[in-house]
């Protein structure tokens, strides 16, 4: 029965309205007050049956709730025979949950988007070799799976038989899809738009790098802020503090008309739900734009800070050397190449590749007495040739000569920022490259943004020497830069600005840099989405998309203020609805019903704006 | 100790998350301190013991209060 009631709370809402018009129908076109008054009473009835169920369910559990406060001011307001406002209160009260319930969905909407993709269904090899439709949550690991054309990969897995090309975007944000073979590692949530695969689940559910995301999302949206529980603690006693209020005036001034009027008026309403919309908007809004925010705590810092860090390497920079600037001295380039690229192919040296790239297709020889000198380069035989291949310093051990143009040369490159690697073949000098990791495209311009969106100081930190981050620095207009740096000098680096006085944000791509990570007060990760570094920090931004940055501190920039538009707009309107009972004439139970609901359906669609902001130009 | 995760239908009142949390913490061997009421994905995850309560009697107490429960799952934690 109670919940057949609770079920049927739309109707009731629609009934009580049909009931109200014709009560006032009844009243002033057929002047029946028999009509208007029975009207009324009925739609009171009606439309407290629901509220009034859920009251006593509340103090069942011991929780003064709302409805406790509404339905014991709509009884009140029946015994005094003011049917028209315990009516025009219950509907109000109702069609206000309605309308709530409606935009609410509205502002979760985009994290909504984001659960529905999860895969429902995998197509699984049964015992007999033939392959069945079954729920997700029955695949276990080490089961082999069929995924076909269009359909999304249900697990974790990796490919067994067939290829294709999977959309990735789901996980990483990047939405070229990527060709998978034998041996493939494939994500759930991403989609396999050709080819037919067979795979063996390796994680399942929520241990899948989809689903971790999903369950970061869900908490986040759901993480409660000091602010927030600070509301929490005060509404669960502030509600029972205006139900004995209410006694209270009624005791004292036998008025049961103001003692329950101070029942409707002190409603709680848009004060709980203000933030909890605006931090459900906001986060929805980042995980729709590849930016993962981890709950309004996150918020709140990430709006303050004034000084973002960042590391080199894979965050300013690609990551991925290439050779800038070469000069060539003496003659048979060629054939010299030939032997760089042989002696350069047997090691793993990021230089070494990146040389080897540069020089391409080549006639390579047999190279022999490969000898590696520490922190200097490789010294090598070929034939009756002697190469060394490395750094200056090698070269002065190895007896070679530098011209006076090389001299220059060697200066102008250490310059421009550029690693150096010299070839010399029997003792002299014959190439010299300079290599350097290229900026990535666009970061100039997002930082201009951050320092638009009110950032302080762009630092960079890095562990190359001092010229290259000095370059990086003005190239890209940052405040300062310091190479040389360990992973352990960055946390020293971080822990000093914050000593300080700063709020620090800490940009890195979680490779080398989890303590400086975790030491910030945000820590910024530059994931690929399949990274640990999705559970260190605090903000994850999909698939090493650096241009999300502006995005995401402007975003939390709105979040947060928007937060504090909604606890402005709750405490103002209960303090003004309060002093216009103890001031006014015209305040009654009607009116500050329909102001409380109002409130929160502004609160709400003053948060849903936030699923619509964009970084303006 | 089992760790349950109850999908319910839309919340809306933040009310309604006090008063399932209350329902729940009365509930005799489910582990309190484990107890996360999700407002904004409309989840309840609880950590209880198997023996002496099953995800079925939590379900209730929450039916009872009049929020219907759409899914739950249940993994040994």
């Amino acid at each position: 029965m109670q919940r057949y009631i609770l079920s049927k709370k739309n109707s009731i809402t629609l009934i009580s309205a049909i009931l109200i018009a014709l009560a006032f129908f009844g009243r002033f076109s057929l002047d029946n007050m028999a009509i208007f008054n029975w009207s009324l009473i009925i739609a009171s009835i009606l439309g407290v049956a629901p509220i009034a169920i859920q009251a006593y369910q509340a103090l069942k559990v011991k929780v003064v709730s709302i409805d406790v406060l509404v339905t014991i001011a709509v009884i009140g307001a029946v015994l005094i025979q003011n049917y028209e406002e315990s009516a025009i209160v219950t509907f109000l009260f109702l069609f206000g949950s309605y309308l709530e319930q409606r935009t609410l969905n509205k502002t979760r909407s985009a994290i909504k988007e984001l659960t529905e993709l999860a895969p429902e269904s995998a197509l699984k090899q049964m015992e007999n070799g033939e392959f069945e439709e079954v729920d997700v949550d029955d695949v276990d690991e080490g089961d082999i799976l069929l995924v076909k054309t269009g359909v999304k990969v249900p697990v974790d897995g990796t490919v067994l038989i067939g290829e294709g090309h999977i959309n990735e975007a789901s996980i990483t944000g990047e939405s070229l899809p990527v060709s998978k073979k034998v041996d493939s590692e494939v994500f759930a949530g991403s989609i396999l738009e050709n080819g037919t695969i067979q795979i063996r689940a390796d994680r399942v559910g929520e241990d899948t790098t989809f689903g971790r995301i999903i369950e970061l999302v869900e908490e986040a949206q759901d993480s409660k802020s000091e602010a927030e529980r600070f509301i929490d603690r005060f509404s669960k006693y502030y509600t029972p503090a205006v139900l004995v209020l209410g006694f209270i005036v009624w005791f004292f001034s036998k008025d049961i008309e103001l003692a329950i009027t101070i029942l409707v008026l002190g409603c709680p309403g848009a004060l709980v739900i203000g933030v909890p919309v605006s931090n459900v908007a906001g986060i929805g809004n980042g995980a729709r734009n590849g930016v993962l925010l981890k709950g309004s705590e996150v918020i709140n810092d990430f709006s303050r800070v004034d000084t973002i860090v960042f590391d080199k390497t894979g965050t300013l920079t690609v990551g991925n050397p290439e050779v800038a600037e070469k000069e060539f001295y003496g003659k048979n380039t060629e054939e010299v190449l030939g032997y760089l690229a042989s002696v350069e192919r047997e090691s793993d040296h990021p230089l070494a590749k990146a040389v080897l790239q540069d020089i391409g297709e080549t006639t390579f020889s047999t190279v022999e007495e490969t000898e590696v000198v520490k922190g200097g380069g490789i010294v090598a035989k070929i034939g009756v040739h002697r190469i060394a291949v490395g750094n200056v310093a090698l070269m002065e051990k190895e007896n070679v000569k530098l011209s006076e143009k090389a001299k220059k040369d060697v200066e102008r490159f250490e310059k421009n920022g550029n690693s150096l690697v010299l070839t010399a073949v029997d003792g002299e000098l014959n190439v010299l490259m300079g290599i350097r990791d290229q900026i990535r495209p666009g970061v100039k311009k997002d930082l201009q943004k951050l320092k638009k969106l009110g950032v302080k100081n762009l630092v960079v930190l890095s562990g190359d020497n001092q010229g290259t981050v000095d370059l990086v620095a003005r190239e890209l207009g940052l405040t300062e830069a310091h190479g040389h740096m360990l992973p352990e000098g960055k946390s020293a680096y971080i822990e000093k600005m914050q000593a300080e006085g700063g709020i620090i944000a800490f940009v890195g791509d979680g490779v080398n840099d989890s303590p400086s990570l975790a030491l910030a007060d945000i820590g910024i990760a530059m994931g690929s989405g399949t990274d640990v570094a999705i559970e260190t920090s605090d903000v994850v931004l999909m698939n090493s998309d650096f241009s999300r940055l502006p995005h995401a501190l402007g975003l939390t920039k709105s979040t947060s203020r928007n937060m504090k538009q909604n606890i402005t707009i709750a405490v103002g309107v209960v303090l003004v609805l309060l002093a216009s009972l103890l001031f006014s004439e015209w305040m009654n139970m009607s009116i500050g019903m329909l102001v409380h609901e109002a409130s929160i359906l502004v609160v709400i669609l003053n948060g849903m704006r936030l699923l619509r902001y964009r970084l303006r130009e | 100790m089992q760790k349950g995760v109850i999908q319910l239908e839309t919340l809306s009142c933040p009310s309604c998350m006090q008063k399932i949390e209350n329902a729940v913490k009365g509930l005799n061997g489910v582990n309190q301190d484990s107890l996360k009421v999700l407002f904004n994905a409309s989840k309840v995850k609880v950590d209880f013991d198997s023996e002496t309560i099953t995800i079925n009697d939590i379900e209730k107490a929450i039916e009872d209060l009049g929020y219907p429960v759409v899914k739950s799952k249940v993994k040994s934690a």
